[in-house]
């Protein structure tokens, strides 16, 4: 977890953007209208690399802004409340759940999404290669979370131990049970890494 | 035989998608002028919607409209409504829908609207019900009273009501562990001389039981996106399932099934709730035709515990009796399940797992279910075998002991075989080696060994070993296959298996490609749209899909072969007889260089017409694969065909599994330390796939085992677990972080690729080889209930009183 966004300023930052009410949607609504706060709007990004300009409600949470504001829709939102691990993303190459960040708060951290991943020559990446040699997917909808998470652990630490990986995708739940191939991948990522 | 691709891992073409983000599941999808709809839910458990005022929420800006009961065909309780009005019966009720052009601005219009309820009586827990002077979940009756067999697991249940009660002294003594005495039952069936088998028993078990309702937890939370264009509906679903959602979702719409267009690429998970349409789809197809917009219908994750279904719990009683040699003579089980407000259940596929997996001399099943005020019920991976089999494996284990048998022996002694006659109508198996998996994974395990060893304990921690069965009913027959080869050489495999995440719409075409004996890379998967031409497919559940559509893909590749060897003896003279075909070529047996490539023959289907190139078809072919064959005449070379091969009985997916788990006594929490499963599903069709589902059914299976069950406060109806960590599924920490698996890899004789599925009883096998282990453990005490947790540990070793009544369901 990024230090500088935890819980704790999650929550500061939606009080301080004045919202009531928590949402499904990946808003948190405002009590008064959207942006009567003393909050820059057109915020820039950096997102794989590249700089991209967006216009941000104070409220509103990094997930949601990636997937209906700039087309990213491969960061999957399915708790949209901190439990799965589904949105997964790395913000200076530290796995984060982007439902429970602020795109606010974001915004001086690179961003990596799992679009980023692949390699210039358009291949898949390493972690993204080895997942699909394991078969690591199941019905999908965890993997870009999984792959992100992976991706974090193998940026921190290129050669780790089997239980090390298990410790570090802990926080990306899978209903299809498909943890030990993911396992596998990860694994495999290290192996294609060293 | 050896095959070319059957048996062999591949990269399924989704799995690239997958891992980049690149695939689109619903809610990826926008579309010009979409709006978001939203679900306003029932605040109560039962009663009936007296008034809805939804004016001030309509005049907000940007709120395009609101959908009620009113705007919809009307259903019969106890079937579900889309939106309930007459009847609602459960907390989180879908009740009314509203759109607008933002979902912020759809949620803070739900919080306008103001609906007025007259409250009835609730209730949470079956037996509850069925005690003398106890609630009914409606005002008609407490029981359902089904009027047709289920057509499959998802079908659309019939049925009306039907009041029945037992006397308080009855349900006690049931909660006892003892037979009730002179009550009613709803169904049920009985073969054999019951009697009899107890009279020649030398031991005799009799035990009551409980096993929790669970949530599906499919990670995708419940999506649709649906707009109509010159009469058709185009419909984005989160489905497991093709051909069988595409049916009912236009009987839902009220349209013809060629004016509906379902696209579903991929489904973030169903698990059996999402194999046929269910009633959210049918709000989002009926909204967006009424708007004459693009709706977007996106459930919450709590929501999603609401509507999302799931298992049924049940509460029962079984009776076992065994000779000495540890045949089992006789079963008498009685099961009460929890039907939800749609009186749903599993009752008589958990009677089948008893009947397919010990195969006992004469059975019998009572069932009721009895209509409850909760969560509407659905089918979910191995329904009614698995709770059953998480139930009856400790108790089996007691039969074992009190027969001084090994209990992976006694198991062994009653496992079916090809020619056991098993379930209702005592009929075969397609094939069975059940021994062999108890051999393999005997073997994997090093059970005797361990099992030979007293149990240790270290410290505070004490070990137990298990021992657990699995068996679903996993494959039908009568669907179509369809392949197109294309003059440029490609080789089109139409899939009309829906994609529900284990790679079978896949695997099964790989069948298609033996047939053709040809390149994998020259082949591309057709599938995820209706109007790319799909043939006609079961609903993908049950684990059907690999026996099923194997089978399909096979007869069409075959029709497909005959036809480039018509056309090649057309071309070049002589009888069809006289080709062969090889590397991607149809020629003459007896001079290899004369011949056409499948290119050069495909050329040729589309000049010479006919049934060549799909103008003409067989006549048994169902409407939709028709509709696409006509759609697709004069393309190239078509393959089609009904599978018509034989089929002997039902094809079994079976497997066998050990688990040892240690039990920290102070704690009363458990590790699963080592778990192996060996799956009888004849040939592997997919190494990869088989592995997914025998390890992830083991995660599902730790699941049901310790941790997931519907909860329900008795005094609101309101349900205590909308949240993934309430009713926690398995975390990777939670599971061995390895877990060893196999297969018995003997060919199915009814499937020429060889193959059964085996997604359901993999959890099935594990959860019942945990529930084994635990009791082990305890030296053999039983709980009887599912799942096991760390305060009934507790509470047993330390003599308190459990912190429910005996048979309490729905309740902490």
């Amino acid at each position: 977890m990024n230090p500088k966004l935890t819980r704790r300023r999650f929550i500061k930052g939606v009080i301080f953007s004045s919202a009531a009410a928590a949402s499904g949607a990946g808003l948190y609504l405002s009590a008064q209208s959207a942006g009567s706060a003393v909050m820059e709007r057109l915020l820039t990004l950096s997102i794989n690399g590249v700089d991209r300009r967006v216009d941000v409600a104070p409220q509103e949470t990094l997930a949601f802004t990636l997937r209906n504001k700039l087309g990213l829709t491969g960061t999957k939102v399915a708790c949209n409340r901190g439990e799965c691990g589904a949105c997964t993303v790395l913000l200076d190459d530290i796995p984060n759940y982007s439902c429970s960040v602020l795109t606010h708060n974001a915004k001086r951290h690179a961003i990596t999404t799992v679009e980023g991943l692949r390699n210039e020559d358009g291949s898949l990446g390493v972690v993204q290669q080895a997942f699909v040699e394991e078969l690591a997917p199941q019905c999908g909808f965890c993997t870009p979370g999984q792959v992100m998470s992976a991706e974090g652990l193998l940026r921190a630490n290129p050669n780790p131990t089997r239980e090390q990986a298990r410790q570090a995708l802990a926080g990306n739940l899978c209903r299809c049970g498909a943890y030990d191939h993911y396992l596998n991948g990860v694994m495999r990522a290290a192996e294609l890494l060293s | 035989m050896t095959f070319m691709h059957i048996g062999k891992n591949y990269t399924p073409p989704d799995a690239i998608g997958k891992v980049t983000g690149e695939i689109r599941y619903v809610e990826d999808y926008r579309r010009e002028g979409m709006v978001y709809a939203r679900l306003y839910t029932s605040p109560v458990p039962s009663g009936r919607v007296v008034r809805i005022d939804a004016e001030e929420a309509l005049r907000m800006d940007g709120v395009l409209g609101v959908l009620t009961a009113q705007d919809l065909p009307p259903t019969d309780a106890p079937e579900e409504p889309m939106l309930a009005s007459a009847d609602v019966t459960y907390v989180g009720q879908p009740i009314l829908a509203i759109a607008a052009i933002s979902d912020e601005i759809a949620e803070a219009a739900l919080e306008r609207v103001r609906v007025d309820f007259e409250y009835r009586e609730f209730v949470t827990d079956p037996l509850e019900s069925l005690t003398a002077g106890g609630p009914d979940a409606y005002p008609d009756g407490n029981v359902l009273n089904q009027t047709e067999e289920l057509a499959d697991e998802n079908a659309t249940i019939r049925g009306g009501f039907t009041r029945i009660k037992w006397p308080a002294a009855e349900i006690a003594r049931l909660r006892n562990g003892q037979e009730p005495q002179g009550v009613d039952y709803a169904g049920g069936w009985e073969y054999g001389d019951l009697q009899a088998g107890f009279e020649e028993a030398d031991v005799v078990v009799q035990e009551s039981f409980v096993t929790a309702g669970t949530p599906h937890h499919s990670l995708e939370p419940r999506s649709a996106m649906s707009y109509w264009e010159n009469g058709k509906c185009y419909f984005h679903g989160s489905t497991q399932s093709q051909s069988a959602v595409l049916e009912s979702l236009a009987a839902m719409l009220g349209i013809a099934e060629q004016d509906l267009v379902l696209i579903n690429q991929a489904t973030g998970g169903g698990f059996g709730s999402k194999g046929r349409s269910y009633p959210m789809m049918g709000v989002c197809g009926h909204f967006s035709r009424i708007l004459n917009r693009p709706v977007q219908l996106r459930i919450t994750r709590e929501q999603e515990y609401y509507v999302g279904v799931g298992r049924p719990g049940m509460q029962g009683w079984v009776k076992v009796g065994a000779k000495a040699d540890g045949r089992i003579t006789a079963i008498d089980v009685i099961i009460i399940s929890d039907g939800g407000p749609t009186g749903r259940n599993s009752a008589s596929a958990s009677a089948e797992h008893l009947s397919v997996v010990y195969t006992p001399g004469a059975m019998r099943l009572r069932n009721i279910p009895v209509f409850t005020n909760t969560t509407p019920k659905g089918a979910q991976r191995g329904p009614g075998q698995n709770e059953m089999s998480a139930a009856i494996a400790p108790i089996m284990d007691k039969v074992a002991r009190q027969l001084n048998m090994d209990r992976m022996e006694f198991r062994r002694v009653n496992a079916p075989h090809s020619d056991s006659p098993v379930y209702q109508d005592r009929g075969p198996l397609t094939s069975a080696f059940m021994t062999e998996a108890i051999d393999k994974v005997s073997d994997l395990f090093n059970w005797r060994e361990r099992e030979s060893q007293p149990r240790s304990r270290n410290g505070n921690k004490v070990r137990g070993l298990g021992v657990g069965m699995g068996y679903h009913a996993a494959g039908g027959n009568g669907y179509d296959g369809l392949v197109r080869i294309t003059p440029d050489g490609r080789i089109h495999l139409h899939s009309g298996a829906g994609n529900l995440g284990t790679y079978s719409y896949a695997d099964t075409t790989r069948a298609a490609a033996e047939v053709l004996q040809c390149r994998w890379e020259s082949c591309e998967i057709v599938a995820g749209r209706t109007d790319l031409n799909l043939p006609h497919a079961s609903a993908q559940g049950g684990s059907n899909t690999i026996f099923t559509h194997t089978r399909t893909n096979w007869v069409a590749a075959e029709d497909a072969v005959q036809k480039l060897k018509e056309i090649a003896a057309a071309e070049l003279g002589g009888n069809a007889a006289d080709y062969s075909i090889g590397d991607e070529r149809v020629f003459r047996s007896d001079d290899p260089a004369r011949g056409l490539t499948y290119g050069e023959a495909a050329a040729l289907a589309i000049e010479m017409g006919g049934a060549f190139s799909g103008q003409e078809f067989p006549e048994d072919i169902n409407p939709i694969t028709r509709r696409s064959v006509q759609a697709l005449a004069g393309t190239g070379l078509i393959g089609v065909a009904k599978d018509k091969l034989p089929k002997r009985g039902i094809s079994p997916g079976l497997m066998v599994s050990m688990a040892e788990v240690e039990i920290d006594l102070d704690t009363g929490k458990y590790q699963v330390l080592d778990y192996v499963g060996v799956a009888d599903c004849g040939k592997v069709i997919h190494p990869h796939g088989l592995s997914q589902q025998i390890n992830g059914g083991a995660v599902w299976g730790i699941g049901m085992a310790g941790f997931e069950r519907h909860v329900y406060d008795p005094q609101n109806g309101l349900p205590a677990n909308v949240g993934i960590y309430q009713a926690k599924l398995p975390t990777i920490l939670d599971v061995p972080a390895e877990m060893k698996n196999g297969a018995v890899d003997i060919p199915d004789p009814y499937n020429p690729a060889g193959g059964r599925g085996v997604g359901e009883p993999a959890q099935g096998a594990a959860v019942a080889a945990i529930t084994s282990a635990i009791a082990d453990a305890l030296d053999g005490h039983l709980f009887n209930r599912v799942p096991v947790t760390p305060d009934m540990i507790v509470n047993h070793l330390a003599r308190n009183q459990p912190g429910f009544k005996p048979l309490e369901l729905n309740t902490f």
